[in-house]
């Protein structure tokens, strides 16, 4: 606990911790110090000047050392001749503080008016317009008239674009560095900068394509003008025309709190629709922070390739028939027969639970669509109140093949931050990713030996261990708390296995199980993995591993959509029911395709990687007719004489709670209870925080540890070893901006989706006749493709990378004959 | 009763107060508040830059307004903004002006016209090519492709606030 310090603010006595800023001591005692370029989230620079108040600090006599007494005995205060900057001076005992005189409402007057001297005061048609700081404080401190005339104001371009995403308003700009200081401290993507000096400072960027960062959208959120705008919200409604609604993001298994903001749109009919996503604060999850695949990535809710009917074969065609119908087929067909059911990993964690109650029910088993296996995490995962906001000096993190950057860019700022704040960070990857920069310990291995270097860590193995590796042991050894992510870089499912048992092993050795922020962290491809792996459902790479016969209930997931060989096991099958958002491959195979509602217009919960428990609330009404995955499912059941809880969600979870350990006690009311968080944002004083929201909604529950899972034979080695002479071992990797379904529909992010493209070094490319831009063949049985060749000198030799989700019909390692495609015209 | 036809007779030779509407029209007041007006600028170019401030301030909840943006090639208004959508429900509106008075640039206007009459409820929503009075002698209808930085500037300086 740190020392605190006592101190005067206008007249009130407050305690704070020593080192606090005085802005900040204000804020926390309920005292508004307005501000424009301070940002508790970032250090302080002083350069608004908005903040100014007047400090005095108890006179020290010097020969005597002694502080000087008035009269009455109190100590005597010495005011210093000048307002002082409080965003910049941490409090001091004894210190007096000034923050509502005359003196200080006349300087922030004229602080004002001295931004406003350039400022355009174009709020009908800005953007910011109605939730701005620089509105908010001109109206509260302001005068009520301008001495500058428009005319004699600066001029400047009022539509640059820093890349297609965020635009830049140059005329609104009042030079707070917050979005230049977020991009070099925060998220240490130094793209923007201040060019210039003085009445002809503008922001700049400097990468290609422009604004080249994953977190570009918080700029805007940041922005306490109306400078930076998304070109994907821009002029799209006024702010207080909008209603907010709490939800959460499903890109990924950080599980980022997220607030919708919905209003009816003339272009959509006038249906209301989504208009934009703001970050919603959890300290413990995202700060107040989301990254833009989150920002830009809800677009697939609303798109119009959704299916809004059922869809029954006839004579080989799907046609559309009502729900009345669809179930009274599936009854007929159905009846008797065992459900094999393949779930995706974004559904929510009751209609996972559903899905497990009906094929129990039914005598057959629900499997998890995952290439990564993750049954040890219940176990091993986080619990109670980790938060690896709370990691720093004596801590370590691990960090096994996974490009964190890519795959979970919110989590890779959070191990980023902790490493800053001392945790040692031990990086495991085959080659250079972003986290390498903050690396105490980079371990490089062969892909498909993730786990053998991890088993040699645990057990200090020295003959196979190098140096890194015994340092990392080292480090482990003396770590207070001990949290690893493992990603899936370069493993299917298999690889996945070996793993995770090892990485488990690390722990369990360790004496990290049971502590408090110690845990196995599954970097998982889709936001409700977790919840699968807490429900015991097996994993499933595609339909090879599920018993043959019986109905097969495809929930979420397209295994002929990622693979097209997939298809051969739709055949065979009794009765194929498909249940998703879209017309996907799988859908066009199957007798009975049902759509559902999208996770917008419905209730429902998602179990994050770090296994918090959170609740997504509907952001808008549900389609007419359709219904929420759970409650079909319960439907169908209904239809075959199972009985399911379909009703409401708050009841399904109910009932998982009452049946399943880790759930046990959670329910819809705990999961809403906030507590305060600091930094306070969203409030009226929009200038902490910007847009981002309060979290009124729930800050969601860690799920309680589940017991030991048996751990069973997992190889040390991923399978593809004898790769054959002439051929190249190709594994995955994940990109951030992939083309999933649930992802493509943001055209907006089109220019910057990563490309079908295989990453070799020169080294193995060369010989191949491989060259770099040229298209190349890759030979893979029954599935052949082509991609871009991307001569790339950090992939180590005799293997190729291949990006997942952009149409290559696999997503574990595998070996195939590469050949260089010549393109016909120019020969 | 002989005073009661005495006054009968004498109203038989006095001005009639009734008019014979529709053939004759009664003027109206100059601070009547009619039918809205979206009016443009002498050039052409639409006053209504899709603030939607109207609709902020209308009481009844009439208006719809959304926003677009211009660009030189594709000009509506002046300023980066204009109203690409703009509605009315004449059935919600209770002619308040409230609109009049919150417009930055003065673009909607109350009017003379009380004649509004519909069959059914959609038609009561007025759109904004019904709103929109027609282009000035010497402008050009909008769209207008215009020289790049000239109509750089969304809200026109006003001359006298209390006007």
């Amino acid at each position: 606990m740190s020392k605190m310090v006592t101190l005067s603010i206008d007249g009130r006595s407050v305690t704070v911790p020593e080192n606090t800023l005085v802005v900040d001591a204000a804020k926390m005692n309920g005292i508004d110090i307005p501000v424009f370029c301070y940002h508790p989230k970032m250090k302080p620079v002083g350069m608004c000047r908005m903040c100014l108040v007047e400090i005095g600090r108890p006179m020290i006599d010097r020969a005597t050392n002694q502080p000087v007494l008035e009269d009455n005995g109190s100590p005597k205060i010495q005011f210093s001749p000048k307002l002082e900057t409080s965003c910049t001076t941490p409090v001091s005992e004894g210190m007096v503080v000034l923050t509502r005189n005359d003196k200080v409402e006349a300087a922030r007057k004229e602080i004002i008016e001295f931004i406003l001297t350039s400022h355009p005061l174009d709020c009908p048609i800005c953007d910011k317009g109605g939730e701005c700081p620089l509105q908010n404080l001109t109206m509260r401190f302001g005068s009520k008239e301008g001495r500058f005339l428009f005319d004699e104001k600066m001029h400047l371009a009022k539509h640059v674009p820093l890349g297609e995403l965020i635009w830049l308003d140059r005329e609104r700009c009042i030079q707070c560095a917050r979005c230049v200081r977020f991009q070099h401290d925060v998220v240490d993507d130094p793209v923007l900068d201040f060019h210039n000096r003085g009445r002809s400072l503008e922001i700049m960027t400097f990468s290609e394509p422009g604004f080249g960062s994953y977190f570009s959208g918080n700029t805007t959120d940041i922005c306490p003008v109306g400078a930076l705008t998304t070109a994907d919200f821009r002029f799209g409604a006024r702010p207080w025309e909008m209603k907010p609604a709490a939800s959460l993001c499903a890109q990924c298994p950080v599980g980022c709190n997220l607030e919708y903001t919905v209003r009816r749109e003339a272009k959509s009919g006038g249906a209301t629709v989504i208009k934009r996503a703001l970050p919603r604060q959890n300290e413990s999850v995202n700060e107040i922070w989301i990254c833009d695949k989150g920002r830009f990535g809800y677009h697939y809710t609303q798109d119009p390739a959704r299916l809004g009917q059922p869809l029954v074969r006839r004579d080989g065609e799907l046609v559309p028939v009502t729900f009345e119908e669809a179930l009274k087929i599936i009854a007929e067909k159905a009846a008797h027969q065992p459900f094999q059911i393949l779930a995706g990993g974004k559904l929510s964690t009751e209609d996972l639970a559903a899905l497990r109650g009906l094929a129990q029910e039914s005598g057959g088993k629900a499997w998890l669509h995952t290439y990564m296996s993750g049954g040890f995490t219940p176990h091993y995962g986080l619990s109670a109140d980790a938060n690896l906001g709370a990691l720093g000096q004596g801590d370590a993190v691990l960090v096994a093949a996974s490009d964190l950057h890519e795959e979970a860019p919110i989590w890779w700022l959070r191990v980023k931050q902790a490493a800053e704040r001392g945790a040692a960070l031990i990086v495991m990857n085959p080659r250079p990713t972003r986290l390498k920069k903050y690396a105490r310990h980079v371990i490089r291995y062969a892909y498909g030996e993730e786990s053998l270097a991890v088993a040699a860590m645990a057990e200090e193995n020295l003959a196979l261990a190098g140096e890194e590796i015994r340092a990392a042991a080292e480090t482990l050894k003396s770590a207070r708390n001990l949290v690893i992510f493992y990603g899936s870089e370069g493993l299917g499912l298999t690889g996945s296995k070996g793993l995770e048992q090892a990485l488990a092993d690390l722990l369990e050795r360790g004496g990290f199980t049971g502590r408090e922020n110690s845990g196995l962290i599954g970097v998982w491809h889709a936001p409700n993995l977790q919840a699968g792996f807490e429900l015991g459902l097996p994993p499933a790479e595609g339909l090879a591993d599920l018993p043959a016969g019986g109905v097969l209930y495809l929930a979420a997931a397209d295994p002929a959509g990622d693979d097209p060989r997939q298809a051969a096991y739709f055949s065979g099958r009794e009765f194929v029911i498909v249940q998703d958002l879209f017309l996907t491959e799988s859908a066009k195979l199957a007798d009975v395709v049902l759509p559902v509602l999208a996770y917008t217009e419905r209730e429902g919960t998602f179990v994050s990687g770090e296994r918090r428990l959170q609740r997504y609330y509907p952001a808008l009404a549900a389609r007419p007719g359709l219904k929420a995955d759970f409650a079909l499912t319960a439907l169908i059941a209904k239809s075959l004489g199972y009985e399911l809880e379909g009703r409401a969600a708050s009841l399904a979870l109910e009932k998982l709670a009452a049946s399943q350990p880790a759930f046990e006690g959670l329910n819809y009311l705990k999961l809403a209870e906030v507590h305060e968080q600091w930094p306070q944002v969203g409030g009226s004083d929009l200038y902490y925080g910007g847009t981002s929201y309060a979290n009124r909604q729930g800050l969601g529950k860690h799920l309680s540890r589940a017991a030991k899972p048996e751990p069973d034979a997992a190889p040390l080695r991923e399978g593809i070893r004898d790769v054959p002479k002439n051929a190249l071992r190709l594994v995955p990797h994940t990109r951030l901006y992939d083309a999933g379904s649930t992802f493509a529909p943001s055209r907006l992010l089109d220019q910057r989706r990563a490309r079908r493209q295989l990453r070799i070094h020169p080294r193995s490319a060369e010989p191949l006749g491989l060259q770099q831009g040229s298209q190349a063949l890759i030979e893979l049985e029954g599935a052949p493709f082509t991609a871009e060749i991307v001569l790339d000198e950090t992939i180590p030799g005799g293997t190729a990378l291949y990006p997942r989700s952009l149409g290559v019909p696999m997503n574990a390692p595998f070996h195939a004959v590469v050949k260089p495609v010549f393109d016909k015209s120019a020969s | 009763m002989l005073t009661g036809l005495w006054q009968t007779l004498k109203s038989v030779f006095e001005k009639p107060v009734t008019i014979s509407y529709p053939e004759e029209k009664r003027p109206v007041r100059p601070r009547f508040r009619g039918r809205h007006v979206l009016t443009r600028y002498e050039n052409g170019l639409e006053k209504c830059i899709g603030c939607a401030l109207c609709a902020a301030a209308c009481p009844a909840d009439a208006i719809f307004v959304e926003a677009s943006e211009n660009t030189d090639e594709q000009r509506y208004s002046p300023g980066e903004r204009y109203a690409s959508t703009y509605e009315i429900n004449m059935l919600r509106c209770i002619y308040c002006g409230f609109c009049e008075d919150a417009c930055p640039t003065e673009a909607i206007v109350l009017g003379d016209n009380y004649e509004l009459s519909f069959t059914d409820r959609h038609q009561a929503i007025y759109t904004k090519d019904i709103l929109l009075v027609p282009v000035p002698e010497g402008g050009k209808p909008t769209p207008q492709s215009v020289e790049p930085g000239k109509y750089d500037r969304a809200v026109p300086e006003m001359k006298d606030p209390a006007d």
